[in-house]
């Protein structure tokens, strides 16, 4: 367990999702927000920022900006539901683009769909005004054990 | 033998255009060239593109964003012509972690460029591209827009 885990753990416990976010600089930099939703979900948002554009004709979101929107909620996602506190680490990730992402708040949820000893599987789904059309659908595979 | 550029052209115009994008620009992604119909590009390690504080790893999602950019102009160096590709899915396998304050590297190429998809696949590395840290595969639609992505970027 690391330090970082040790804090991580310490502002979940706390609920304090902006020094957690505030603690991964890239999820910073992309202006990463969570919350916990009425119902105790977890939910992720990205208000639209012109350093996320990726196509400015349309204009549209950077899919690899997407991805990683996604990845680092499937990460704190895990983290925030699981009782060790050794890092997952990420073994692999897969997304599908459905959508071109608006200039608008992207929405994010997840699911684990399955967590064994070693590995952990994790859906996870985008959206921007309607969550019933998805912008990208995204599952990712952590590894649980050093 | 190495394939030149399908046209030059649109590979010179296309990849300065992808790398100038906010996000790309944000990044700090460099195109570094093509050698045949692959190019690469490179992001300096920096402290704000981290995931992991403890280790100083760069986040999964720059080269999330590093694979789908260079994959990008991998289909461009076989467009015909000038046309609006969009990312159709993409997926990263993780080789191993990436060492804290070395610059990573992407190499990528389109390996079957179909009527209306076009397939790639990327790797990345820091030294080697025989020893990588990531491998990307990506389908990119063709024509997946009548909005030129061109207007800002066409002399």
């Amino acid at each position: 367990m690391s330090d970082f885990m040790e804090k991580l753990a310490q502002l979940r416990d706390a609920k304090d999702f902006t020094a957690l976010i505030d603690s991964i600089p890239y999820a910073r930099l992309m202006g990463v927000e969570m919350l916990e939703d009425e119902s105790g979900e977890l939910l992720f948002q990205l208000p639209f920022a012109e350093r996320n554009v990726g196509n400015t004709a349309l204009p549209a979101l950077h899919g690899g900006l997407i991805g990683g929107f996604l990845e680092n909620a499937a990460l704190l996602h895990l983290i925030w539901h699981r009782e060790s506190l050794e890092a997952p680490k990420i073994v692999d990730f897969s997304l599908d683009y459905l959508r071109s992402g608006r200039p608008q708040t992207l929405f994010a949820r997840c699911e684990i769909t399955k967590q064994g000893k070693r590995v952990a599987h994790v859906l996870i789904e985008a959206w921007q005004e309607d969550r019933r059309k998805p912008v990208a659908v995204a599952r990712a595979h952590f590894l649980l054990t050093q | 033998m190495t394939p030149s550029p399908a046209n030059p052209q649109v590979l010179e115009t296309m990849s300065a255009l992808f790398v100038s994008l906010p996000h790309c620009a944000t990044l700090g992604f460099q195109y570094l060239g093509t050698e045949g119909r692959r190019p690469v590009l490179k992001v300096e390690w920096r402290e704000d593109l981290v995931g992991n504080p403890a280790s100083g790893t760069i986040h999964g999602g720059v080269i999330t964003s590093l694979v789908d950019t260079t994959s990008a102009v991998s289909v461009t160096a076989c467009l015909p012509d000038f046309e609006t590709i969009a990312t159709l899915d993409l997926r990263i396998d993780y080789l191993k972690a990436a060492m804290p304050g070395k610059a990573i590297y992407c190499r990528a190429e389109c390996y079957r460029l179909a009527s209306q998809i076009a397939f790639t696949r990327a790797v990345c590395y820091h030294d080697d591209p025989a020893d990588p840290i990531a491998h990307g595969v990506a389908t990119f639609m063709r024509e997946s827009s009548r909005a030129s992505m061109l207007q800002e970027a066409k002399p």
